[in-house]
């Protein structure tokens, strides 16, 4: 028994951070949010040499055939950098395709995520969160509707999507009937679009009996990395909140030997510790008991975005009126938190999904 | 990452699954009560002759001489969790003086005291707190003079739980008037019935009186009976917090107390509904959920830091806080799920679960309190665990 990382994932991480330093700084975030979305491209192109776009698809596709748990500390990473970076929506595509894809979509897409000449959005927010007016219908082969928050849509060849029953499709973005539009959302660390299909040619996954498992399965890795973004993110919301409370003085001191300073930061550890271990669990259990891992998924994802509104604000406070500014940048990760908390699940639809899965409601 | 268990370890588990279930009848129940009810030591005794409790303590001092094993301790204490069965006993005996002696007692003390105190036949109270001194403990004032071969001890304790029912007690006392604070403070060990002692009982918020205050007038001790040497007390006290801290909010607990409260929403009703159909007490119930097991996760890894003899860090420095915390919770959901019926205490008519959740209310909150509060816990926290400042010392006050 061992609940740790192994060798091979800490140094995933390092490099990774390593070059999120170099590649993705506070800078580029910031111009990427002032609307110089190529800026991302090359931050692709250092995660690609990196072999991210091939770390879930297996090896017999020219893939590393690695598992949640190293997905998830990518995403970590991500999110600690607030970065731009395309991970999330490839990373469901690829567990789609593995899923329900046929022998023949895994030989035909499998390859070109993995090496990068396939780009996969997702808009699968109707599976979860329908509004009115929204959704997908299919039609002999295909599909007219919208789909709302499609993620990752900037350097998207196709899209990840679903019919209103659940059904997944790859979708050509180069399709003339497919139009994106951008969603203006807080977070400016990504984009979001709103997806319109005019009976648009649309290729579904061939193997009907996993249909519900399939898109179970993606929603579960997609919160699973929704929960870890949020862990990146807390961690150097909590560690900046340090850093500024061991430097700034105030009254002659340090702020951070006042104990209404101390205690924000001390609660802030306090709770965010637990939840690495917990989303460490539920991307471990994902890839070991696939008959908890929806479970998990909707527990980890919904306490680690409690505890990351918790430390977005505590965080905020600890900087004072610099907390509040545009140019410590802090209100990146706030807004990149309050995202992915409502994404692909709001807390409480997350807790009432639990408790069904549990045969409690 | 590999949260497998070796096959000799499954067979492990198998075999006290199957050693619970067989002597089942020969636990006390809930009913045998007093800390040395003879079926209580009975069980004790088995418990230990099986291994399922004081597993890793030599043979010679009374335990059961394996070598420690962290993953078969774990076994055992989820297969109790299991089968419902009381664990062995855990006072502060047990918990606290037993790690104390065979770290730094002599081979007397180890020969003398373990084995009866192993087997219940020996309780223990922990005298630390006094008035002027609880989560400052360092500031105490309880002195003990040198007389020919005796200390002399005279001042008093407070809190003292079990000091009434207590053969003996592991006690704080200054013995270096003039050395610093933390350096002269000694850790003797005696009798509870040594002439000068006063036990006086408080009762606390639960309605029992567990917890005394303790006075002393010219308690002779002999000297022999320090642990560690005279003035290094202070460190003696620490090897034996960081065990009760340890013992404090276990997340195995924990979930069994999360089971038992989805238990109870689903076979209670209110309005001819299950408690469970209600959604806002399920969305609760599912908040906890998710804590409970982000503190067991948390555990695992705590659990593997210590097999690879590593510092668990932070993960190990939040378990106090977060663990008594996350128990309270869950008694404060039970008792609002139940409503008015929550209120019920003592022994009276429609009473659930013998009016327990309104008991661990309370009692979690004392759990809170003692063995260093919440905001000592923040303090450890951020000082040891972040690197963030002591607080600066105030100037001397003027005439004190
Ligand atoms: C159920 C129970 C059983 C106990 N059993 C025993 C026992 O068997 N033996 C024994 O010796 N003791 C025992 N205790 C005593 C326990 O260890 C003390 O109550 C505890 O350490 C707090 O001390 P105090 O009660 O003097 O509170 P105080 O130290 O006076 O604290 C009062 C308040 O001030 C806060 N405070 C104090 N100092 C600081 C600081 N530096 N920074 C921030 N806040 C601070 C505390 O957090 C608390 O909120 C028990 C207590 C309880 C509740």
């Amino acid at each position: 028994m061992e609940f740790a990382l192994s060798e091979d994932q800490r140094l995933l991480q390092s490099s990774l951070q390593g070059t999120l330093e170099n590649v993705s700084p506070l800078e580029t975030v910031r111009r990427f949010a002032a609307g110089e979305q190529d800026v991302a491209k090359a931050i692709d192109t250092a995660l690609a040499e990196l072999g991210l776009g091939q770390l879930l698809v297996p090896e017999a596709h020219g893939g590393l055939g690695l598992g949640a748990l190293d997905a998830a500390l990518v995403q970590e990473a991500l999110g600690f950098a607030v970065s731009p970076a395309a991970f999330l929506a490839g990373a469901m595509a690829s567990e789609a395709i593995g899923q329900a894809g046929s022998t023949a979509q895994k030989y035909k897409w499998l390859p070109m995520l993995a090496d990068g000449s396939v780009k996969i959005a997702v808009a699968l927010t109707e599976t979860v969160s329908m509004r009115e007016g929204a959704g997908l219908i299919e039609d002999g082969g295909k599909l007219t509707g919208k789909a709302l928050f499609a993620l990752e849509t900037n350097s998207a060849s196709h899209v990840l999507t679903a019919d209103i029953t659940g059904k997944l499709y790859l979708v050509d973005l180069a399709e003339k009937s497919a139009k994106l539009s951008p969603l203006e959302t807080i977070d400016q660390t990504r984009t979001y679009a709103e997806l319109t299909l005019d009976k648009t040619p649309a290729e579904p996954h061939a193997d009907e009996a996993k249909r519900g498992e399939a898109l179970a399965r993606t929603l579960g890795l997609g919160r699973i990395l929704l929960a870890a973004d949020t862990l990146g993110a807390c961690q150097n919301m909590l560690e900046k909140a340090v850093t500024y409370a061991a430097e700034r003085q105030q009254f002659g001191r340090v702020i951070g030997s006042f104990q209404a300073v101390k205690h924000m930061c001390a609660e802030m550890a306090a709770k965010l510790e637990p939840c690495r271990s917990l989303v460490w669990h539920a991307a471990y259990i994902f890839d070991t008991e696939p008959e908890k891992a929806a479970l998990m998924a909707c527990l980890a994802k919904s306490h680690i975005s409690e505890v990351g509104t918790f430390i977005a604000r505590t965080s905020t406070e600890v900087h004072g009126g610099m907390g509040f500014t545009d140019l410590v940048g802090l209100h990146y990760w706030f807004k990149r938190i309050g995202t992915n908390r409502q994404w692909l699940g709001s807390p409480e639809q997350l807790r009432a999904e639990a408790a069904s899965l549990q045969g409690w409601a | 990452m590999d949260l497998a268990l070796s096959p000799e370890y499954e067979a492990f588990r198998a075999e006290i699954a199957a050693l619970l279930k067989a002597n089942a009848d020969k636990a006390p129940a809930n009913s045998d009560r007093g800390l040395k009810h003879p079926k209580r030591l009975a069980w004790q005794k088995f418990l230990i002759e099986h291994g399922l409790t004081a597993r890793t303590i030599p043979t010679e001092y009374g335990g059961y001489g394996a070598s420690p094993d962290i993953l078969q301790s774990r076994i055992i204490a989820e297969e109790f969790a299991k089968s419902g069965l009381p664990r062995g006993l855990a006072g502060q005996g047990i918990s606290m003086l037993v790690p104390t002696l065979l770290e730094l007692g002599t081979d007397e003390q180890k020969a003398q005291w373990i084995a009866p105190t192993l087997a219940g036949e020996t309780v223990w109270c922990q005298g630390y707190s006094e008035p002027g001194a609880g989560s400052d403990l360092a500031s105490l004032k309880t002195r003990a003079e040198i007389d020919g071969d005796d200390y002399v001890i005279n001042g008093q304790k407070i809190w003292t739980s079990t000091a009434k029912q207590a053969d003996m007690i592991f006690c704080l006392v200054r013995t270096e008037p003039d050395a610093k604070k933390h350096h002269g403070i000694s850790y003797l060990i005696f009798s509870m019935d040594t002439p000068g002692i006063e036990v006086r009982p408080l009762v606390d918020m639960t309605g029992s009186a567990n917890f005394n205050e303790v006075f002393f007038t010219d308690v002779r001790v002999p000297r022999s009976q320090i642990v560690g040497e005279p003035g290094k007390g202070w460190q003696v006290a620490n090897a034996t917090l960081t065990h009760e801290r340890g013992m404090l909010g276990d997340p195995n607990a924990a979930e069994a107390r999360l089971l038992a409260i989805a238990d109870l929403m689903q076979t209670e009703t209110l309005n001819g509904a299950p408690l469970m159909d209600n959604p806002v007490l399920r969305d609760r119930l599912i908040r906890l959920q998710a804590e409970v097991y982000a503190m067991q996760a948390n555990g695992l890894r705590v659990m593997t830091a210590r097999l690879k003899k590593e510092s668990a860090g932070m993960a190990g420095l939040l378990i106090k806080l977060q663990g008594c915390q996350l128990n309270h919770e869950l008694a404060r959901l039970a008792i609002d799920a139940l409503g008015e019926i929550g209120v019920l205490y003592g022994e009276t008519p429609y009473l659930k679960d013998n009016g327990s959740w309104q008991w661990r209310y309370m009692y979690d909150l004392g759990l809170i309190i003692g063995g260093g509060t919440a905001q000592i816990q923040k303090n450890i926290i951020a000082e040891r665990g972040l690197g963030l400042p002591r607080e600066p010392r105030l100037a001397k006050q003027q005439g004190g």
